[in-house]
């Protein structure tokens, strides 16, 4: 594929002289700008290798039952991270389709059929607003209105009344991520090319048909996108997750028993944690979280790529 | 006039770095247990009014006090557990005195709504099964034996612990595992262990919060916190067989024993006859040998300055907080402590 510069530096008549191989300062610009991208990417590998080999030691004495085993015990020294693991897993997962149909909705309301107006504006405002707020306010928020109306969802369903529990967290957190997801999926969802909906609507397509039909298939990837983003936020969320998932340090077996996620349980012991293997199986929990983002986040633009490709464009 | 501008900002910059320097006092750094922090920084700041020297406390929990402590980062730790062995050999001068300040209560916070002002009986075994799990209902036939006349109701038992690292953890389950053999095999003592049963809450606040919120928890918290939120608690049965309700008093008397001269001692489950069983000191550690890291001796002595002072005019603050004085022997033992820190081999008072 040809560089700009080569391409035009074809047409030599034409050509600007800024442009002109050998007479212009745009390699050198290129190379300084380059540096930004290197040095994030590089911050972010450092950031993994100082994790892996700060807690290295942990992978080594405990091997593979780091992350099978099911006892977190600080006081005889073994330390297992499946039920962390399984609390973000099974949150971040529920949060995500608990917020499904809210963020859906959202977006198919703003970027179909309330496009602008003083109602879209303050819906859009609102949107910015549940983003902003700051997640310790959720917290408050989840801990004194969200536990009691799970309280009640539990005594509905028969379950032992505790209130925290991985579905307080999994709300909490539904709330917490569908902006993301609504704004993301309004925004592509308003870039549909007008030329192909007006084709459908040619055809003699209802509104609804055309959502269905044009819309949607079409923004599929970035929609896609928008929830990848709500998912990655809901995995790494702390101080709203800790203060109402009910912290047990044990596998859960259902939605309404307390749970711990790897974000809350190092939020709570890391300032305590003097045992040389409890800090540093914290570190060690850490990176796994870090590698649990990565891997979803590739998985993502992997099928984000697929989802794209699929429509020929 | 530019330049004689440039003057007058010259002059002023003087006079403040002038100033700065003058008042450049010793200013003492401590960290640690989040329990005692409120009537240290009560403490502090009538020092601060008297001597002029500045004490900066931060409440960071009693493992960051003495991971920072080890660290060398800070004059002294406050702690609520004492340090182990292995940890202490790593301070200057191989010890870290553990100097008793205050006294404090574990109390058993409950929400039972329908027993209204009635007071809730409780046996160190039975507290134990609670915690393990093995009485999963208020109304179990050894709850009701030992509170006949109550009306305890048919509600099952939320069990709150603390989710984060604390001392009042280690208060609490060395109790439990004084008390309880299962306990001490299962589970064992420590700032964070793995709890067979229940939620977490972060911090006193945390717990007390949920145990306030959900109707049959039951939850352990330091006294202030049950009395600031007005949470009923339980009398517990101490080792004499009486059923010991937690106060100043009943505090002060369960540390009134026999005790070691390095006062790194747990008092639950007391032998006193009066004694609350679920005490416990929290004590300030500071490194034996004094003269590391290039600290003068004028730090060191102002740090001896101040925990004498802690021990003699400090102890006025404590009643009205709610903590226990120190007293009797412990305060012999604590003197004793703070006469043997030493800088560069020599004791710094007498």
């Amino acid at each position: 594929m040809q560089t700009v510069e080569t391409a035009r530096a074809d047409d030599d008549a034409l050509t600007p002289p800024a442009l002109k191989e050998g007479h212009s300062d745009w390699p050198s610009f290129k190379k300084f700008l380059g540096l930004f991208p290197l040095s994030t990417s590089m911050l972010v590998v450092g950031m993994a290798l100082t994790l892996l080999v700060q807690s290295y030691v942990v992978f080594r004495e405990l091997g593979h039952l780091f992350l099978v085993g099911t006892e977190w015990d600080p006081v005889y020294g073994s330390y297992g991270a499946l039920p962390f693991l399984a609390g973000t897993l099974l949150t971040s997962v529920l949060a995500l389709l608990l917020s499904l149909p809210l963020s859906m909705a959202m977006a198919i309301l703003l970027g179909e059929y309330l496009r602008s107006g003083l109602f879209s504006s303050f819906l859009q405002g609102v949107l910015e607003l549940l983003a902003g707020i700051p997640s310790i306010v959720y917290g408050f928020w989840g801990l004194m209105v969200l536990v009691p109306f799970v309280r009640v969802l539990q005594e509905t369903v028969g379950a032992p009344t505790f209130g925290v529990s991985v579905m307080a967290a999994s709300l909490l957190l539904a709330v917490m991520v569908t902006p993301y997801a609504a704004s993301v999926g309004a925004e592509v969802l308003r870039l549909v090319p007008q030329d192909l909906k007006e084709a459908a609507y040619a055809l003699g397509a209802t509104r609804l048909e055309v959502l269905l039909g044009v819309s949607l298939p079409y923004a599929r990837s970035g929609l896609f996108a928008g929830m990848m983003l709500s998912f990655g936020r809901a995995l790494g969320e702390t101080m709203a997750v800790t203060m109402v998932i009910g912290n047990a340090n044990r596998l859960p077996t259902s939605v309404w028993e307390p749970a711990s996620t790897m974000a809350s349980v190092i939020a709570n012991e890391f300032a305590e944690a003097v045992e040389e293997m409890h800090l540093l199986s914290l570190v060690a929990l850490g990176f796994l979280l870090m590698v649990v983002t990565v891997a979803i986040s590739l998985a993502s633009k992997w099928i984000i790529q697929h989802l794209a490709g699929g429509e020929g464009r | 006039m530019k330049g004689r501008m440039w003057r007058w900002v010259l002059c002023a910059v003087a006079v403040l770095t002038l100033s700065s320097m003058a008042s450049a006092q010793v200013e003492l750094l401590g960290a640690g247990a989040t329990f005692p922090y409120p009537l240290y920084s009560k403490m502090f700041d009538a020092y601060t009014k008297q001597t002029g020297v500045k004490v900066n406390y931060q409440s960071i929990g009693s493992g960051g006090g003495i991971r920072q402590l080890l660290n060398r980062t800070i004059d002294f730790a406050g702690s609520d557990a004492i340090m182990k062995d292995e940890d202490m050999a790593k301070l200057p001068g191989g010890e870290g005195l553990h100097i008793p300040m205050a006294l404090g209560a574990v109390v058993v916070a409950y929400n039972l709504p329908e027993l209204g002002d009635a007071r809730l009986k409780l046996t160190p075994d039975v507290i134990a099964d609670i915690y393990l799990g093995k009485i999963r209902w208020w109304n179990d036939e050894r709850i009701r034996k030992i509170n006949p006349g109550v009306d305890v109701p048919a509600r099952g038992i939320v069990v709150v612990h603390r989710s984060d690292g604390s001392g009042t953890t280690f208060i609490f389950t060395s109790y439990l595992s004084r008390v309880s053999k299962e306990w001490k095999e299962k589970v064992g003592a420590g700032t964070a262990v793995k709890w067979p049963v229940g939620v977490g809450g972060k911090g006193n606040e945390g717990v007390s919060g949920m145990v306030k919120q959900l109707p049959g928890a039951i939850g352990y918290m330091e006294f202030n916190y049950a009395k600031q939120n007005k949470i009923p608690v339980a009398d517990v049965m101490n080792r004499k067989g009486k059923f010991v309700a937690p106060s100043v008093e009943s505090v002060a008397a369960a540390a009134d024993v026999e005790m070691p001269d390095h006062a790194r001692v747990m008092i639950v489950d007391t032998e006193a006859e009066d004694g609350y069983p679920i005490s416990g000191f929290t004590w300030i550690i500071v490194p034996k040998e004094q003269k590391y890291e290039g600290r003068t001796f004028e730090r060191a002595r102002a740090l001896v300055d101040l925990l004498w002072w802690m021990l003699h005019d400090g102890q006025a603050f404590h009643r009205e907080l709610d903590y226990g004085p120190i007293t009797g022997v412990a305060l012999k033992k604590a003197e004793a402590l703070v006469k043997s820190i030493q800088y560069d081999g020599k004791p710094i008072i007498q």
